[in-house]
């Protein structure tokens, strides 16, 4: 079933083109999503709103992996909470399996998140240390009653096997007697326990080592030839993306400035901010690192973000539109979409020279 | 070789956890030349931080040291803490991974610069401030006079790892010690971290220790590369020998590591060349290599005994009884 779904999809954003493959239906579709938080400054008092996200649209299909890069502060956790409903969105629409989460409450929210789990980056900040890795990954099969004592033991057993750790061995430990990487595998064995088909993965292996890192990914790709599992992940690092994801989007200052299929994200950036990312990656060529034109500054505060284009301050290729205009996601490629006036594929506007002056 | 900076020889680290003695740098040696940059690469608990802090006497009382480490001709193993002060901060200045924490979060920006000058040197309050507003503007920090009387919370982690950085330079180095710097940072911020180091070292002609575990970090900015696996060192060369084209690698491990990073040139959903296992028990080492349970081109010799770290070709270190052919794990 996954075969023909993983053919590259266009964006949720586009007018879906009549193929055989799009008879299926979105996993997940987002629509409009907005998050806002209250900034309070000392004695409470409110210093301002931040749109942490910002009207982002797009949908997941079954048995695809949608890679979302940003800076710090770009929203993308937040965005994936948000998706979870914890804590709820300000607006947007979030339709998962077919139910409006955003409408459903208690028991009915319980039961449509079972087939949506997550991974987050500190393993040993989501385990009990107190609980054995057993007992750890049968809560979710007790919480949703899944099978009896007995099942469950077998279970768990399935589970452990599936991440790579020999029950007979890891059952019986607590947290503090596994490693980074191990604690990692318990974390993951718990979210599928319940046979989700969405795993949300917020920089689940940036805290691990480059060869345990290699481990949990290879980890991530097995459960998806074998679960036919669906990913959204979430991590700053662009070529940890890349390798995981069918289409990648990315984020700046709560808004995709981009969003495509992988190979053509990363083989031809549309959006300046892309670009800039890219260059940023060390390279593994000897004194490649000294000759790449870094990025200038850091992201503008939330609270107050650019009119128009909000990658504007820092980007080279700004002009007074830029300024004025938001710019809407246009369809460039296949698939590929990018929020930006001047695009890459485009010269750069005649009047930069002025625009970056007035940027500094 | 006298000319080098630092002459790290023979240097051990071990703890007592438990009863029982752990080995957490095993005879390592190296050198830093004047204005050169070092990186020691490694993966959690190999040792790099270890030693480095033993050069500084930042390890716990009853750590067991010995080996030396030599700036300038003189010896800093043994020294007493207020003879190692004298040098701490002033011919080796340290940059810690969290810039949070290295900060002291009740006190402004400014303040803290000032003590870090006038700790070493003997010079007026105004003077220290106009140095401190300097060393803001010398890390890249916009508005210095304004950010001068902040407080670390004020600023982005960015911005705050600048702080640290300018904190570091304060009495103008010989040498300064990264530990995994900018691992916190974003990639963007981490590049800019880094040119903003490399930088400062060609205007002040300093060396420079980074130590990460970021193999790519290590290929892209350092002139000598030295990784490390379960405290030893296992391979070491010039970074333009063992990267890139016409770069071998030598050390399976170094080879694992380099296999192991993700590159956007990879195509999607493609396996990672992977290693099974972690790093030993530095409690219980093997009798052999420290990495043969872990290779999978051990053989009965690299179960035996461990292959010492020998220069095979010019400048070019390993410690391997079956080394990769051409640079590829065949």
């Amino acid at each position: 079933m996954t075969e023909t779904n993983r053919e590259p999809e266009a964006p949720g954003q586009t007018t879906e083109t009549a193929e055989p493959a799009e008879t299926t239906q979105p996993l997940l579709s987002v629509r409009d999503l907005v998050q806002e938080f209250v900034v309070r400054e000392g004695g409470g008092t409110r210093a301002g709103i931040v749109q942490a996200v910002s009207s982002v649209s797009f949908d997941i299909m079954p048995g695809e992996t949608l890679g979302i890069v940003g800076e710090t502060g770009s929203g993308k956790s937040t965005l994936a909470r948000a998706i979870l409903q914890s804590p709820r969105p300000k607006s947007g629409s979030v339709v998962f399996r077919g139910s409006e989460l955003t409408e459903l409450r208690g028991r009915n929210l319980l039961a449509a998140r079972q087939h949506m789990q997550f991974v987050f980056q500190d393993p040993f900040g989501s385990l009990d240390p107190k609980w054995t890795v057993r007992s750890i990954i049968s809560e979710p099969l007790i919480a949703y009653s899944a099978g009896d004592r007995q099942a469950r033991r077998k279970r768990v057993e399935e589970l452990l096997d599936l991440v790579g750790l020999d029950p007979a061995r890891y059952a019986k430990r607590h947290p503090r007697e596994l490693s980074g990487g191990q604690a990692q595998r318990v974390a993951i064995a718990r979210a599928v326990a319940l046979e989700p088909d969405l795993l949300i993965c917020d920089e689940a292996v940036s805290s691990l080592d480059v060869l345990i890192q290699a481990q949990v990914l290879n980890l991530f790709e097995k459960l998806r030839r074998e679960l036919s599992l669906s990913y959204l992940f979430i991590a700053h690092d662009l070529a940890l993306v890349k390798q995981v994801s069918d289409r990648v989007g990315v984020m700046y200052l709560g808004k995709f400035c981009e969003v495509g299929p992988g190979e053509s994200v990363y083989k031809q950036p549309l959006h300046p901010y892309t670009r800039a990312l890219l260059d940023s990656i060390p390279s593994t060529e000897p004194g490649a690192g000294r000759s790449t034109t870094t990025l200038r500054g850091e992201p503008p505060s939330p609270v107050s973000p650019p009119s128009g284009c909000r990658f504007r301050t820092r980007c080279p290729r700004a002009v007074d539109r830029c300024a004025e205009e938001v710019p809407q996601p246009r369809e460039l490629l296949p698939g590929h979409l990018v929020a930006c006036h001047f695009p890459l594929t485009e010269p750069a506007p005649a009047t930069t020279a002025a625009a970056a002056a007035v940027s500094q | 070789m006298s000319d080098a900076l630092l002459a790290v020889d023979n240097l051990r680290v071990a703890f007592a956890a438990g009863g029982r003695e752990v080995r957490a740098v095993d005879g390592v040696s190296y050198r830093v030349e004047p204005g050169k940059t070092l990186a020691i690469i490694g993966e959690s608990g190999s040792g790099k931080t270890v030693g480095c802090r033993a050069i500084m006497g930042l390890l716990p009382t009853g750590t067991m040291i010995s080996g030396s480490a030599r700036l300038r001709g003189t010896e800093l193993i043994g020294l007493s803490d207020s003879q190692l002060r004298k040098h701490r901060g002033s011919d080796i200045a340290m940059v810690f991974q969290d810039p949070a924490r290295s900060l002291n979060p009740t006190m402004r920006i400014g303040s803290q610069i000032t003590e870090a000058i006038r700790t070493h040197r003997k010079v007026s309050r105004s003077q220290a401030h106009d140095q401190a507003v300097e060393l803001l503007r010398l890390v890249r920090i916009p508005a210095p006079d304004r950010r001068y009387h902040e407080y670390p919370h004020q600023l982005s982690g960015g911005m705050r790892q600048r702080v640290v950085i300018a904190i570091a330079l304060a009495c103008r180095p010989k040498l300064l010690i990264a530990d995994e710097a900018t691992t916190a940072l974003d990639v963007t911020t981490q590049a800019q971290i880094m040119e903003l180091m490399l930088d400062l070292q060609a205007e002040m002609g300093m060396s420079l220790i980074f130590i990460s575990h970021d193999l790519g970090l290590a290929a892209s900015y350092a002139d000598e590369v030295v990784v490390m696996y379960a405290g030893k060192i296992v391979e070491q060369a010039q970074a333009k020998k063992l990267f890139g084209s016409g770069g071998t690698v030598r050390m399976r491990y170094t080879r694992a590591l380099l296999d192991a990073i993700p590159h956007i040139e990879r195509a999607a959903h493609t396996q990672l060349p992977v290693v099974s296992g972690r790093p030993p028990d530095p409690t219980a080492l093997p009798a052999g290599c420290s990495f043969a349970p872990r290779c999978a081109h051990a053989a009965d010799d690299c179960l035996a005994t461990s292959p010492a770290l020998a220069e095979h070709s010019p400048g070019h270190y390993w410690a391997c009884w079956h080394p990769c052919e051409n640079g590829v794990s065949a």
